[in-house]
Parts: structure tokens; sequence; C-alpha cells
């Protein structure tokens, strides 16, 4: 048995192609995304090594600290919306008929591909012929915003449909969390003269409180690198006002040509998603400790 | 509840009834606010599978969210026969289901290896795989596209397979080695016994049992490739190469002002989820819950 299953050759067989293609394509670039970014380089021509001159110049580059703020917001709002995601799926959770069908729905958006998305909510905000704006005119409302030309709004407006979209994932994942909970424990509690708010707070939140933990870490990364979305819908614009660091990156990269700098960015990213993760990690430490009975 | 509560409220009806009625108002609001956030998810899409059906006078005539009562079916034989989209279909199709099919294959071998293989390095592979899962597709752009122009790949499909099938391998994997795990050794045991040798055991024995998470697994493969923007946008130029995403992108650029071309375009390209979705439901809910661990 042990022969068989240690034979050199075939493990070799097994794990190579797979480790080698992972090895080529993630973690081979991201050694040259950090010596790149020690480089002047076009993408074609020589480069010319200017040890860490990129990383002065992004310290003090006001459109990328523009950019990060943008991101660090969208983070912010994605995990204040885990709030309202919570609530919906605690709703669902009460023994809700047709529970199953509604989590379906909420989800539908998410198996949608962002370029769709986007397009979509850009004929939304459509300034004249949108459906936002004809229900708001329809309703009475004169002169309603071009939401995605107004550099004080854009990213409010942004935010919609990235709310839209993940609301299926996120209440998906606290209605199984939510469903765990066994129902004696809400039963005892009925017992004992708790109501619907009090059960839901004091007994059903500490449960899921892992489970939401590891959300956040999920929707601030993701908000950090998120890029499809607003790339498609406003490139950045109007202006820089919905700049992101990955599409500052990109812009950066594939339209300014500096790909040293660019490179730069996209290492300085990658620390911060790690250290994000890191950190949000380090408070999940006490994992898997619940005893639901 | 004590025995004594529950004498009193045999012996008094009104009391009892209040709560209920109380309780059958509280499911009720429940409902609304069901119903409502499903209105909100659904909307938007109502709304563009309408105007896909229109024409433009109708489009900016009639109320946003009013049927279209004589549909311009013409409008998606016109976007279908016009452009490329014939072409960005196809590519998007190909091109996914050969991507997924690797990353399945390379995925189980990978993870056969890592639960029934002995031998060192195990921990460490694991964890390469693993902590891949974290690194933003960002932070690999810039390299990945002057490596694949150095191979003279880029406006290749080979250069979206390879970067599809790394970047997924991680999350099937992880998905895989759950099921890998519990999966029962008497068989194999009794295989090696025979004289089975390790690739027959896999093909025959292990890759048939496990069936259902591979199912799972490819789901959320297609879905991923399906809606992959960035490497497209990026790797490949020429629209011979692009997939449906950065086509319908492209594409939707053309048509600015004829809003049923632009609806009809979106239709096409979500179609084929949405379809999928309606007889795979279950399917792939739970494969969007096995990938929620990615990033």
């Amino acid at each position: 048995m042990d022969k068989v299953l240690s034979n050199k050759k075939m493990i070799a067989l097994y794990v190579l192609p797979a480790l080698l293609l992972i090895l080529a394509i993630v973690y081979i670039p991201i050694v040259l995304t950090a010596f790149y970014g020690l480089h002047e380089w076009n993408g074609i021509g020589a480069m010319t090594f200017i040890g860490l001159g990129h990383y002065k110049t992004l310290m003090q580059d006001k459109a990328f600290w523009s950019s990060a703020g943008h991101s660090c917001l969208l983070a912010i709002f994605s995990v204040l919306s885990l709030i309202l995601y919570l609530i919906v799926a605690m709703v669902l959770a009460a023994r809700i008929k047709g529970a199953n069908l509604f989590r379906k729905i909420y989800l539908i958006p998410m198996l949608l591909s962002s370029v769709a998305i986007a397009q979509l909510w850009l004929r939304v905000y459509h300034p004249t012929n949108g459906i936002l704006n004809s229900l708001l005119v329809s309703i009475g409302i004169d002169n309603p915003p071009a939401w995605l030309a107004e550099p004080s709004i854009v990213l409010y407006a942004l935010f919609i449909p990235i709310l839209w979209q993940y609301a299926g994932f996120y209440i998906l994942i606290y209605y199984a969390a939510l469903k765990n909970i066994p129902s004696s424990l809400e039963e005892a509690a009925k017992i004992d003269g708790a109501n619907a708010l009090q059960i839901a707070w004091k007994i059903k939140l500490p449960l899921v409180m892992e489970v939401v933990k590891v959300t956040i870490v999920l929707a601030a990364v993701g908000s950090l690198k998120y890029f499809d979305l607003i790339f498609v819908m406003t490139d950045g614009g109007p202006n820089g006002a919905s700049e992101v660091m990955a599409s500052y990156m990109y812009h950066e990269a594939f339209r300014a040509y500096d790909f040293g700098y660019g490179s730069a960015i996209s290492f300085f990213l990658l620390v911060i998603c790690l250290l994000v993760t890191w950190v949000i990690r380090k408070l999940t430490a006490a994992k898997d400790t619940i005893q639901y009975s | 509840m004590t025995i004594g509560d529950a004498g009193r409220l045999q012996n008094n009806s009104m009391p009892a009834a209040r709560p209920e009625i109380g309780r059958k108002f509280g499911y009720a609001l429940l409902y609304v606010v069901l119903v409502a956030v499903a209105a909100l998810q659904l909307l938007p899409l109502v709304w563009l599978l309408f105007f896909s059906l229109k024409n433009n006078q109708e489009v900016f005539d009639q109320p946003a969210l009013s049927p279209p009562l004589n549909p311009h079916w013409e409008n998606y034989a016109k976007v279908w026969n016009a452009g490329n989209i014939g072409v960005y279909f196809l590519n998007s199709v190909w091109i996914t289901v050969v991507a997924t099919v690797i990353t399945v294959l390379l995925g189980s071998l990978v993870t056969f290896a890592l639960t029934r293989m002995k031998w060192k390095g195990r921990a460490f592979v694991l964890g390469l795989f693993m902590v891949a899962m974290m690194i933003p597709v960002h932070s690999t752009l810039i390299p990945l596209f002057s490596m694949f122009s150095e191979l003279g790949l880029t406006d290749r499909p080979l250069s979206l397979i390879l970067s599809y099938v790394a970047f997924n391998m991680p999350i099937t994997i992880m998905i895989l080695l759950g099921f890998y795990y519990a999966l029962p050794r008497e068989v194999e045991e009794a295989a090696i016994i025979d004289g089975c040798s390790v690739n027959r055991m896999f093909f025959r024995i292990i890759l048939p049992m496990t069936a259902s998470v591979l199912a799972t697994t490819t789901i959320i493969n297609l879905i991923y490739n399906w809606n992959e923007f960035i490497f497209v946008n990026t790797f490949i130029s020429s629209d011979t190469n692009k997939t449906l995403t950065v086509g319908v992108q492209n594409f939707v650029g053309q048509y600015t002002t004829d809003w049923g071309a632009i609806g009809a375009t979106l239709m096409i390209s979500i179609l084929p989820i949405l379809v999928a979705y309606l007889f795979l439901s279950d399917r792939i809910v739970e494969g969007i819950a096995a990938g929620s661990v990615k990033g």
C-alpha cells in the first residue's frame, strides 16, 4: 500500500502540473512585481534601477492617496452594509415559508458578470432615460442629478450596484450560519420570556459572530481591490472622483505605460490586502470554541 | 411556560387570540421586508428585459417599467448578426469550458496526492496553494502581461486559460480537500491489494466517487471564468479572441444611443447563467457558498 502511494514518479506526475502553473502564474509574478517596482520601466525598453524611488513618489502622490481614500470608503460602506444583510438573513431564517426561493432570488445579481452589471447600472443612472431618474421625475422631483457625473455623489452612486450585487451572497452565508443554530436554544429563550429582538441580539448574533468576522475580512479586502465595476462605469471619473487603488494602478501601467510605478502601486496593494487579512484574521483567532449544546 | 399558564390560556381564549393576531401581523411585516428586497434585486433585471424588447421611441415615451406590448425580438437578431457577439459568445464558451476542465482535473490530481499519497513537503505545497488564494489578481497583472508578451502569448486564448486555471486552482483544491478527507480509505486499500495501479485507482475509483463535489467545483469555475474581465481586457486585443465580457463592453460602446440593442446584448451575455440557474439553482447556491472563502 505505502509502496504504491509513495512512488515518487507518480507523486510528481500528480502534483507538478498544478504546482508549476501556480508558481509561474501567481508566485513568480509577485516576485517580479516587487522587482519591477524598484525600477524605472516603460514595459518595453531597458530598466533602470532606482531603489525605493517609486515608493517615495507614491507617498507624496496625491492622486494615489485620494484613490486609496476612495477604496477605504468603499471598504467601510461594504462592512457596514453587512449589518443590513444580516438583518435580512435573520428575517429569512425566522421560519419563513419560501425562504429558499427568496434566498435564490437574492443571489441572482451575484451570478452576473461585473461588466453586465456595470453596463446595466450605467443605464439605470442614465440622466434622462434611466429608470432611477424616470421614477424620480414621475413622483415630482424635477432635475434629478446626473448621478455618475457629479464628483460629490459618484462614489455613493457606485456603491449601490455593489450593494445590490453582493446582497445575495452575504445573505446566503448568514442564512446558512443562522440555520445551524439549534432551534432548542431559541425555544428555551422564548420560554424564558425573551422577545424576537432579544433572541436575535443576545442569542443568534453571538452564535454567528465567527461567520460575521470572516465576512468582514471578505468585504474589506474585496473592496480594497475592487476594480471591474468602477472601471466600466466611470473609469475613475469624473476627474478622479471615483478612482480606486486598483484602477489607479491600471491607469498608470496600461495607459501611462509607467510599468515601474504601476508595479510599485500593485505591490503596495498586495501588502495592504495581506496586512488587512492578517489583522482581521488575528481578531478571529479564538475560533471554533462555540459549543451549541 | 408552567402548567398554570397553560391552564389559564385554555380557560380564557381572548388573550390567547390576541398574541396570535400579533404574530400573524409580525409575519406579514417580515414578508413585506423580504418581498421588497426581492423586488429590488429583480427590478433592474426586469427593466433590462423590457427595454431589450423596445425601440428607442418606446424607451423614451413609455413609463420605464411598462412591459413591451409589441416586443421587438429583432433587437436580438440585429445584435447577434451585426457584430461579433456570436464570436465572443463561442470564445467565452470554449475558453470557459477548457479552463474549467483543466482546473478541476489538475485540482483533483493534486488533492489526491495531498490527501492520499505519502511524501515530504505536503504541508508546504498545500500552504502554497492556500496562500495563493489571498493574492489579488491585480498584483500579478503587469508581470503576467510582460511574461505573456515575451512568450508571444498575448492576444492568444492560451494566456487566459493559463491564468484562469492558476487563479481558480486554490479555491478548487480547498473545496475538494474537505471531500477527500472524508472519503473512506477502505476502498483504495482493497484496490491496492488487488494490484490496482495508482492511475487506475484514481480515475476508475476515486474520481467517480467525488462526482458531487466535482459538480460543485465545476459550477463555480464555470461562473468565475464566464464572468472574468480584467485578464481578457489586459491580454486580448483582437476581436476574434475576445470573450463576451470584454466584447459586450466594446460592443455596447458602439450603440450608445440604441437602447434596444444595448439591452439585447446584455441579455444575451447573462442569459446562459440565468438559464443554468433556473435548472441547477441548488447546485449553484451550494457552489457559491462553498466558494465563499475566496476573496
